[in-house]
């Protein structure tokens, strides 16, 4: 791994910058920094969202798993429980589909000028994360309820990642494929 | 350049792009994608303008310290190529209202401003209950074959989905 560069601060803080361009320009181009475009994919009319998504997805998978087997890289899988992940998610995806932006596509809406992610937005992410963390002392022992760690797949099952990795882009690709001819 | 005046590029060239800036996130940085603890630090920081230092006491502040970081900095980043990728399309416009929400809900503004801050709400808050968002669960996660993040994503859809059929099909229906 690239310990030194990882450790340099200033550094660090440009090359977020840098992703983040990279990230913003792409969604952008992709169009899913338009309203129009997620809600279109939340009423199942247009698959632009999902299709984006997979294919980073797949994309990122099998690079990431290269760059680990290299001793490149190292994962860092999210812990969850089922007391954060069915209620947090939930809650997220009420609010995707009244707000039709999620995070990081409402920052880019902002950068075409789309003032209701901004004033809508941005505002209203800033005031409910505030609220989660005032509330956070409260609901810490449900957030612990049904806890499974960092767990990956290929650890849950027992497997080696390679197996999984190149099951998981079969069926993606399979159902991107399926997407396509569907005329979505 | 004229790739970068393009409207509008391929889903699948996109997703490469993406899938491509995640391994170098975490080739160059050992750390994945995301853009939701940026708001949470974000508000930690507002909250420090009004009631000082002591807000760096509260429990969930001393998980995310109210301070500019790596994923801070990448979602300034997003914004500035967005920004940059819609000036280069001639696509900037400043727009209160979305088409699709003016045709089925009116081209009110305050109307849309109001939904969009309870949408928001619940986003902010949802992200950080289920600790990540479409970027760092629904990207970032899955692509590490994370349980917890597979979980979340279809939940963020589920909900998502559920929703807006509740709103164009029901209410504004």
């Amino acid at each position: 791994m690239l310990k030194a560069l990882h450790d340099q601060k200033g550094a660090q803080l440009l090359l977020g910058f840098l992703l983040g361009v990279g990230f913003g320009f792409l969604l952008q181009k992709g169009s899913v920094t338009y309203y129009d475009v997620i809600i279109n994919q939340l009423l199942l009319k247009d698959f632009t969202v999902v299709k984006i998504m997979l294919t980073a997805m797949v994309t990122g998978m099998i690079g990431v798993h290269l760059l680990v087997g290299l001793g490149l890289a190292q994962l860092h899988p999210k812990p969850g429980s089922w007391g954060t992940l069915i209620p947090g998610a939930l809650i997220f995806g009420v609010g995707f589909g009244i707000l039709g932006y999620c995070p990081g596509t409402a920052v880019g809406a902002v950068g075409h000028g789309a003032l209701d992610a901004l004033a809508g937005g941005v505002l209203g992410m800033l005031a409910g994360a505030a609220v989660f963390a005032a509330l956070y002392p409260k609901l810490a022992s449900l957030l612990q309820k049904g806890d499974f760690g960092d767990a990956t797949f290929p650890r849950l099952f027992g497997l080696r990642p390679w197996p999984v990795v190149i099951v998981v882009a079969l069926m993606v690709t399979g159902l991107l494929y399926a997407i396509e001819n569907a005329g979505l | 350049m004229d790739l970068f005046t393009m409207d509008r590029w391929s889903p699948y060239a996109v997703g490469i792009g993406i899938g491509v800036l995640s391994c170098l996130a975490f080739l160059l940085s050992n750390k994945p994608i995301g853009c939701s603890t940026a708001f949470v630090r974000s508000a930690g920081l507002l909250e420090r303008l009004f009631r000082g230092r002591k807000v760096d006491d509260k429990p969930y502040y001393r998980k995310f310290a109210p301070r500019i970081d790596w994923e801070w900095m990448l979602v300034l980043g997003v914004l500035v190529g967005a920004l940059a990728s819609a000036w280069l399309a001639g696509q900037f416009e400043w727009r209160w209202v979305p088409h699709r929400w003016a045709a089925a809900a009116g081209t009110s503004a305050s109307i849309r401003w109001l939904v969009a801050l309870l949408g928001g709400f619940c986003v902010g808050f949802g992200a950080r209950w289920a600790g990540g968002c479409t970027s760092g669960h629904g990207i970032s996660g899955t692509l590490q074959l994370a349980v917890s993040s597979w979980i979340a994503a279809v939940g963020f859809f589920a909900g998502g989905i559920a929703t807006a059929m509740l709103i164009y099909h029901v209410i504004l229906g």
